[in-house]
């Protein structure tokens, strides 16, 4: 008889770990508290026509969850707070089936060789629990190799200076360049950056039976109708292909059963309210680094670290104005260029962190990117007589460039996810509450990085720039929320040799349930400044195939 | 005539929306998009099967393709819960109250367009500018439905035959066409 796994979220872990096991011949049932607009309800293994280019639907009312009304999140600064200072949207990453791959622009950039050994290449920094993680790139590059082709990437091998090794090419070419972005990158060139094509995936040609992406602009934070997007439609509907998977949308996980080191299955509540009980050989956990932790916590499991380090990128957001320049940002792909530089060392950045009193710093990935869309930006103009003019010459959407720095967090043990002691989801159970600050190496860093944006945004002919970040730091003085903005978040179920300062093992695997593995960004040890998507995808098909006794597949001969 | 407000009601918020998006020469303003159709639709979601929450997809139809965004998507019990509370508040249910009691937004407007006065269409706009900015809270919640009004997709209600985007130049949803290449890469 085959072996079977509950796989609990449907997010790009969830789906990976099925992909992989259905393939080598496990039953899988894939558990997804949110609903499902990804695929077909008439033929799972097809995609479904429910997004669209719908402001209203995707940014002002929560088509893709979580709705905070019933799905709320409690925050505080920290333990000094009291018990929380803001309930509601907290990091929300989508709860529906695809999960935090479906509102993605898809940049899917791969972790250097240092990000996996950040305290052997530069050691430690006080306050922060800096460590290697027990794996190196070279182990994963693999699983890269076969989640790339996977989810469909597009890139260009050889075009940023410092990535890491690859073992083959991309499996498209770039898409089209954004013209903001052509002319930002440069500019980034001129100061002495190495802007390059960011590796997406979204398709630039058509592949896997999924068309190319026709650059409609509606990426970030929308589903793609026309599913160029790969991540993580593609790996579902294989998995469903092989009729050996089962998805139950709007099934929500309360609890992991267990009994003494094994879980016997999970408990779970359908959508009409009924509580169930469903048996299998192995649990998956892919709920993402907030989810996750809140469900082991929920099923009682305890360990010192567990909800612990939680790292969210720290975004460095340096906009300019061009006033005789329409940069059109709402045609193309979100972000098609960005560059490295601020995650690689030299003397001056050695030298400005030394002058801030810290070791060392790093940045992170920097996007190039243009303004929103209208709603967003009449909301941010005056109304009355003057708004008409206003958005025409649409000073917001049409003029604007930014850079985004997604910066490395570090991982501080005061920055938590627990239980909300008092505020519960619409089903009853107690909600993560995030507690979290930046430290100053975040601060120092984003400091020191913003100055060099700020210079490439004149040198692009920008009148004027303003430099901010999130979450928002007083130092700005514009009163930025200290609520963070980044869906990139990461840690909380830390990964590591040691059970004692662990939760899940090399595979991630719990250190103490021999049958319960967790497969998302929970298991990041440090938070690099890379996007995690590819990463925690490329850990889940490590840890689905270490789990199945099989091997990544090899790119096809030719 | 209103989906969900008064007449009454209907009228103090159409001459508020009006002065938020004032109309002018050539410029469409409120009126012309029929903003206040849009929010009373809005408040009034639940009157229609399916609620109009969420249009439908891929397409609109308005650049090829089927005119998919007309037909509204089902809502799950936990979407109709979280949508009727957020609209209609959670009114004393207990299901409504897990983390106390909950105003909504029908409540929020209700009791807005009564504080703007009963004699708000008839006051000149100098004083509707005045009462709406005196109630700061009630100005930005309905400052912010305007602007999803004026500029959302028009399968809401707003949006009228598309004015509020053709007068910025802006082509709305674009499925399945897209932009070429050329048109993402230069200026």
């Amino acid at each position: 008889m085959s072996p079977s796994a509950i796989i609990i979220g449907s997010g790009p872990g969830g789906a990976t770990a099925a992909e992989v096991l259905t393939r080598a011949g496990w039953n899988v049932v894939i558990m997804e508290k949110g609903r499902n607009h990804l695929l077909d309800p008439d033929d799972l293994t097809r995609p479904a026509e429910d997004y669209s280019n719908d402001e209203i639907k995707f940014i002002s009312r929560y088509f893709l969850g979580p709705d905070p009304l019933v799905e709320p999140r409690a925050f505080r600064l920290s333990a000094d707070d009291g018990e929380h200072t803001h309930v509601g949207e907290v990091n929300s990453i989508p709860t529906t089936v695809g999960g935090g791959g479906t509102h993605a622009d898809g940049k899917v950039p791969r972790f250097r060789e240092e990000d996996f050994g950040l305290f052997s290449t530069y050691g430690p920094q006080e306050g922060a629990a800096v460590d290697d993680w027990p794996l190196e790139y070279d182990e994963l590059e693999p699983y890269y190799a076969e989640v790339e082709r996977a989810i469909g990437v597009s890139g260009r091998e050889g075009a940023n200076p410092f990535a890491a090794w690859r073992s083959g090419p991309y499996p498209m070419p770039p898409g089209a360049p954004m013209y903001g972005a052509v002319l930002s990158s440069a500019a980034a060139e001129k100061v002495g950056l190495h802007p390059y094509e960011a590796p997406t995936a979204a398709n630039s040609i058509a592949y896997d039976g999924r068309p190319a992406c026709n650059n409609c602009g509606f990426c970030a934070f929308f589903g793609c109708p026309i599913h160029a997007k790969g991540d993580p439609v593609a790996l579902l509907t294989r998995a469903m292909a092989t009729g050996r998977a089962e998805l139950m949308a709007e099934t929500y996980v309360s609890r992991i059963i267990t009994q003494g080191r094994r879980a016997t299955g999970v408990e779970f509540i359908d959508r009409d309210g009924v509580t169930h009980t469903r048996e299998a050989d192995m649990v998956i956990v892919a709920g993402g680094a907030i989810e996750t932790p809140r469900l082991l916590l929920l099923s009682g499991l305890d360990h010192p670290a567990l909800g612990k380090y939680l790292m969210v990128h720290f975004q460095t957001i340096v906009v300019g104005h061009f006033a005789d320049m329409r940069l059109h940002p709402h045609k193309g792909r979100s972000v098609t260029h960005v560059h490295d530089d601020a995650m690689v060392q030299d003397d001056r950045t050695r030298q400005a962190a030394v002058g801030a009193g810290l070791p060392w710093f790093r940045g992170g990935l920097v996007e190039h990117s243009g303004g929103g869309l209208p709603i967003m930006e009449a909301r941010h103009s005056p109304w009355g007589r003057l708004h008409a003019q206003t958005m025409r010459e649409s000073n917001l959407r049409e003029r604007m460039w930014a850079f985004i720095m997604q910066g490395e967090d570090l991982a501080y043990a005061t920055n938590t996810v627990d239980l909300s002691p008092s505020i519960r989801d619409a089903r009853g159970y107690p909600v993560a509450r995030v507690t979290y600050q930046p430290g100053h190496h975040e601060m120092a860093a984003s400091k020191y990085h913003g100055k060099i944006l700020q210079s490439v945004l004149e040198e692009m002919g920008a009148e004027w720039v303003i430099h901010t970040s999130s979450p928002g730091v007083s130092y700005h003085g514009i009163g930025a929320s200290p609520i963070p903005e980044s869906r990139h978040v990461m840690g909380t179920v830390r990964m590591g040799d040691n059970p004692d300062t662990s939760v899940v093992d090399r595979w991630g695997r719990v250190h103490v349930l021999d049958n319960v593995v967790v497969a998302d960004s929970s298991v990041f040890v440090t938070s690099s400044g890379y996007g995690p998507t590819l990463t925690l995808v490329a850990l889940a098909a490590r840890a689905a195939h270490h789990l199945a006794g099989t091997a990544p597949e090899a790119p096809a001969a030719g | 005539m209103p989906v969900w407000l008064s007449d009454h009601e209907y009228a103090t918020l159409r001459a508020a929306c009006a002065q938020m998006l004032p109309s002018g020469e050539g410029t469409p303003g409120a009126e012309e998009a029929g903003v206040a159709d849009y929010i009373d639709g809005f408040l009034g979601a639940f009157t229609f099967d399916p609620p109009r929450i969420w249009a439908g997809g891929p397409s609109s139809g308005r650049k090829g393709g089927v005119a998919g965004f007309a037909t509204f998507h089902r809502l799950s019990p936990l979407d109709e819960l979280a949508w009727r509370m957020r609209l209609e508040g959670s009114q004393g249910k207990p299901e409504r109250e897990f983390n106390g009691p909950v105003v909504g937004l029908q409540e929020r407007y209700r009791d807005g367009l009564v504080a703007l006065g009963a004699d708000f269409t008839e006051v000149e706009g100098r004083e509707q500018r005045r009462r709406l900015r005196d109630d700061e809270a009630f100005c930005e919640l309905l400052w912010g439905h305007c602007c999803e009004g004026m500029y959302g997709a028009p399968e809401y209600g707003g949006n009228r035959n598309t004015v509020g985007w053709d007068y910025i130049d802006y082509e709305g949803d674009v499925q399945p066409r897209g932009y070429s290449d050329a048109e993402v890469s230069q200026p």
